[in-house]
């Protein structure tokens, strides 16, 4: 069992969790994952390590409740147990000093650019951040971004906040005004990933994102995770989850994502139906 | 009274009733068939069934306390050598093993020896907590096991029993490997895997779950960590896939994945289990082994209309064992033979829903001694499934493999260990199971588990006298 030692709500729907799992903070590093299953009936679930304290032996994650898990997830209290994690899961991010970099996160994906921005500023890149949401009240980890940032940038789609428009504007107008950009890093909802990268891909620039298919077990023995890179089959929760962008097959990743849609609608009815403490609407 | 020729029948469920439910196809014994099946065992002085069994159960001697209705003292004796009787009585492949040995089956059917270790593992289960056998000192060594598989479970108990203290690292949030996440909980109910899983905590060994060994801490980190051995027995869980157009539509499993969601995340109690699967009304499983039967017959049990066996060769090279695929026989799986899909096609949304196949023939033997296939040219043609699950074998999770340097593997990527001890080309460093074979069975898996065991002891007194000399 796995206590919830913090809990704290980020903004609507979005939620942050630190989980005592000391031999997993012991190894994990930027652009890795872990697995969770909150109960025993409950569904394998992979979030990204958005943070880890190696010596109080924690890893901070943060997510979106977007259906019957992560709303449960969300409704579990500081002190409270999850029934199995399991990580640090995934090829850690490659961090390199490569120059002047810029790092971009859509919506929740801004929690798993954190750690990644924060490395590549150690690493003594130069790190322009692009993040991005709905609206102002979406936004997250804002002041945590700027600090690990040489610059930061901010949209959001209604313009209630920072640049009205899309994150992938905010980039094409920087890598128009930077003569050079050796990488870029984006991690968000896969359309705005698959944006990045035909942003990108008429400057050249190496571009990685974050894969986030649907898993079960994370160590590569069942390719639930498959996505297809450069033609070839790939197990993201192994050989990922970070790819080259433009070698991305976009159109199977998104419907790879929505092969349980009805599944999920009827998990979420059913167990809201029974009037237990699930609160979902 | 003559010996009969024929096996006394086990009771099953009839197959109409059971491709609607999840419940054990097999019955088991009830006491007076057990003694009946045990009074055909001619006892021979020779016991020729004995050399069929890879861990040396004293195959007369516990038939003899069955007739004599001494079911406890027949357990203990299969327990001597097998800490997972329940589980070998169901799904080993008795026929190639001691049953093929023995005498019996010149004239006819050998005794029913599976059934019957089976009746009294099953006895002693539901009489509760069994009798745990008398523990040495102990030795004060350390042996950290990898994987919870049969062939890991066995060292570990074996280690145990000789005193050492064992530490089971499991990637998965249970116990037990392929036992759980792969074979069905209508051949093998996971409550009896998990009884014998308790059985090997109560002798002293501690099971980690969660713990995927490569990633959350590596073979070398044990070894400088207080382990003084380590047992890697990590399986072949790895699904091959065919590297045909199509392979990545929507509704394409591996055999694994498939599996794995129906029995390890239970979901074909979806959605009070919140795994979710998705079957169509035609199912076409591709293989035709033991991985490839399970899966056919939990598509009929999940709601397929039809599920089919695609092979490429004919019923005769079908590794599956016989007795599974009668099973699916049974129950209405209808079987493709000597064809195989080149291209899987999707419809708008990218759901697959039809193959084009090749017709097969079959050519000279090959290396494994089976006619090879050979594709008939211009035989194509179209095949409708609307759920494709491939189980044309899996190799080794290369975790482990690649984050332990001068582990030493074979050219099909398995690691490379000594056969009689398990021992690779890093001392202290032993392996077994299928990450040795390739996939292979229960008991071969648990026979290697057994002999590194013995090694792992040999290799930690030795080092104990090098240390205290
Ligand atoms: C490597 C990786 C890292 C991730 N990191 C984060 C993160 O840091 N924060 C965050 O909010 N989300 C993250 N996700 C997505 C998160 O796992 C899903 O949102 C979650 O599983 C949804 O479960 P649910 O029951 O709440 O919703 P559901 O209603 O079951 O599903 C909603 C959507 O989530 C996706 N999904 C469903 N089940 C799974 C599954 N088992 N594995 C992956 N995706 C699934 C599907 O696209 C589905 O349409 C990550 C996914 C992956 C693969
Ligand atoms: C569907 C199916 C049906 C079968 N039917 C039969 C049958 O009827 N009869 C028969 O005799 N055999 C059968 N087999 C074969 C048999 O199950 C295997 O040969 C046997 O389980 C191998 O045992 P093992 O201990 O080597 O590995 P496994 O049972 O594969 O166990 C390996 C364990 O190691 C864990 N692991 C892997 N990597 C790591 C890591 N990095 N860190 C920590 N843990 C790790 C895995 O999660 C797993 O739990 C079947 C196999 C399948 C898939
Ligand atoms: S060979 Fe058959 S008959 Fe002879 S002892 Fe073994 S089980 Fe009994
Ligand atoms: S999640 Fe099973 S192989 Fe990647």
């Amino acid at each position: 069992m796995y206590r919830i030692v913090k809990k704290k709500e980020l903004a609507k729907n979005i939620k942050l969790i630190e989980v005592e799992a000391p031999m997993v903070a012991a190894k994990a590093a930027a652009g890795q994952f872990v697995i969770l299953r909150i109960d025993e009936p409950g569904e394998r679930i992979p979030l990204t390590i958005a943070d880890f304290n190696r010596e109080q032996g924690t890893i901070t994650m943060i997510f979106q409740e977007v259906g019957y898990t992560t709303r449960k997830l969300g409704e579990l209290k500081e002190g409270d147990f999850l029934a199995d994690f399991v990580g640090p899961l995934g090829q850690p991010s490659e961090i390199e000093k490569y120059g002047r970099v810029v790092c971009v996160g859509g919506g929740v994906g801004v929690a798993p650019v954190y750690p990644i921005a924060r490395a590549l500023k150690e690493a003594g890149n130069e790190v322009i951040s692009i993040i991005g949401a709905r609206n102002r009240e979406l936004l997250i980890l804002e002041e945590e971004m700027r600090a690990v940032s040489d610059e930061l940038l901010v949209a959001t789609d209604d313009g209630s906040y920072g640049r009205k428009g899309f994150v992938t504007e905010l980039l094409d107008e920087v890598l128009r005004r930077n003569g050079r950009v050796d990488r870029v890093w984006a991690i968000g909802p896969v359309v705005m990933m698959r944006a990045v990268a035909e942003v990108t891909r008429p400057f050249g620039i190496p571009t990685i994102v974050s894969m986030n298919p649907i898993m079960v077990d994370g160590t590569g023995m069942c390719g639930a995770c498959r996505v297809s890179v450069g033609g070839e089959t790939k197990f993201a929760c192994v050989d990922g989850p970070e790819f080259d962008a433009h070698l991305v097959d976009w159109d199977l990743a998104l419907r790879r994502l929505n092969m349980y849609r009805e599944e999920e609608a009827q998990a979420l009815a059913y167990h809201s139906g029974e009037g237990g403490n699930c609160r979902c609407q | 009274m003559p010996v009969s020729l024929k096996k006394t029948p086990m009771p099953c469920q009839p197959p109409e009733e059971r491709i609607r439910n999840f419940q054990e196809v097999a019955l088991g014994y009830t006491e007076e068939q057990a003694r009946m099946e045990a009074e055909r065992c001619l006892q021979c002085k020779k016991a020729p069934c004995r050399q069929g069994c890879p861990v040396e159960i004293d195959i007369p001697a516990f038939i003899n306390f069955i007739k004599q209705g001494d079911f406890e003292s027949a357990i203990k004796k299969i327990k001597e050598k097998n800490n997972l009787p329940a589980i070998c009585g169901r799904v080993c492949p008795q026929e190639n093993q001691c049953e093929k040995y023995c005498t019996l089956s010149k004239k006819g059917e050998p005794v029913a020896i599976g059934r019957l270790e089976r009746f009294v593992a099953d006895y002693e289960l539901a009489r509760g907590e069994s009798e745990l056998p008398t523990l040495p000192p102990p030795t004060g060594f350390k042996v950290a096991v990898v994987g919870s598989g049969p062939a890991g479970l066995t060292a570990a108990a074996d280690l145990a029993r000789m005193g050492h203290k064992v530490t089971v690292f499991e990637a998965l949030h249970v116990p037990g490997g392929v036992l759980m996440y792969g074979i069905p909980e209508f051949r093998l109910p996971k409550r009896i895997v998990q009884a014998e899983v308790d059985y090997i905590r109560r002798l002293g060994v501690e099971i980690r779950t969660n713990s995927v060994v490569g990633k959350m801490v590596t073979v070398d980190e044990l070894l400088e960590n207080g382990y003084d051995a380590v047992f890697i027995g990590t399986g072949a869980g790895l699904p091959y896939f065919m590297g045909i157009p199509g392979e990545n539509l929507l509704g394409v499993y591996s055999a694994n994945e498939f599996l794995t969601r129906t029995n390890l995340m239970k979901a074909y109690l979806f959605p009070q289990y919140l795994t979710p699967i998705k079957v169509g009304e035609r199912v076409a499983v591709i293989g035709a082994g033991n991985v490839a039967m399970d899966a056919a017959r939990t598509a009929l049990r999940l709601g397929a209309k039809k599920s089919m066996i695609v092979y490429r060769r004919s019923a005769e090279e079908m590794p599956a064992r016989k007795e599974e695929v009668e099973n699916a026989r049974e129950e209405g799986v209808e079987f493709h033979f000597l064809t195989s899909p080149v291209e899987f096609h999707g419809d708008e949304a990218g759901w697959v829903k039809r193959m084009t196949c090749i017709r097969y023939e079959l050519g000279e033997p090959d290396a494994s001694g089976r006619r090879r296939p050979v594709p008939v040219p211009g035989s194509e043609y179209h095949m409708e499934a609307d759920t494709v699950v491939i189980a044309i074998g899996q190799g080794p999770n290369p975790l482990v493999l690649r984050t332990t340097p001068g582990l030493e593997l074979t050219k099909k990527g398995t690691i490379a260990a000594d056969e009689e001890t398990g021992a690779t080309s890093r001392p202290g460093v032993f392996a077994g199971g299928d990450i040795v074979t390739g996939a292979a069975t229960v008991i071969l898996a648990m026979g290697a588990g057994k002999k590194a065991a013995r090694a792992i002891d040999a290799y930690l007194r030795e080092k104990g006298r090098r240390s205290h000399g």
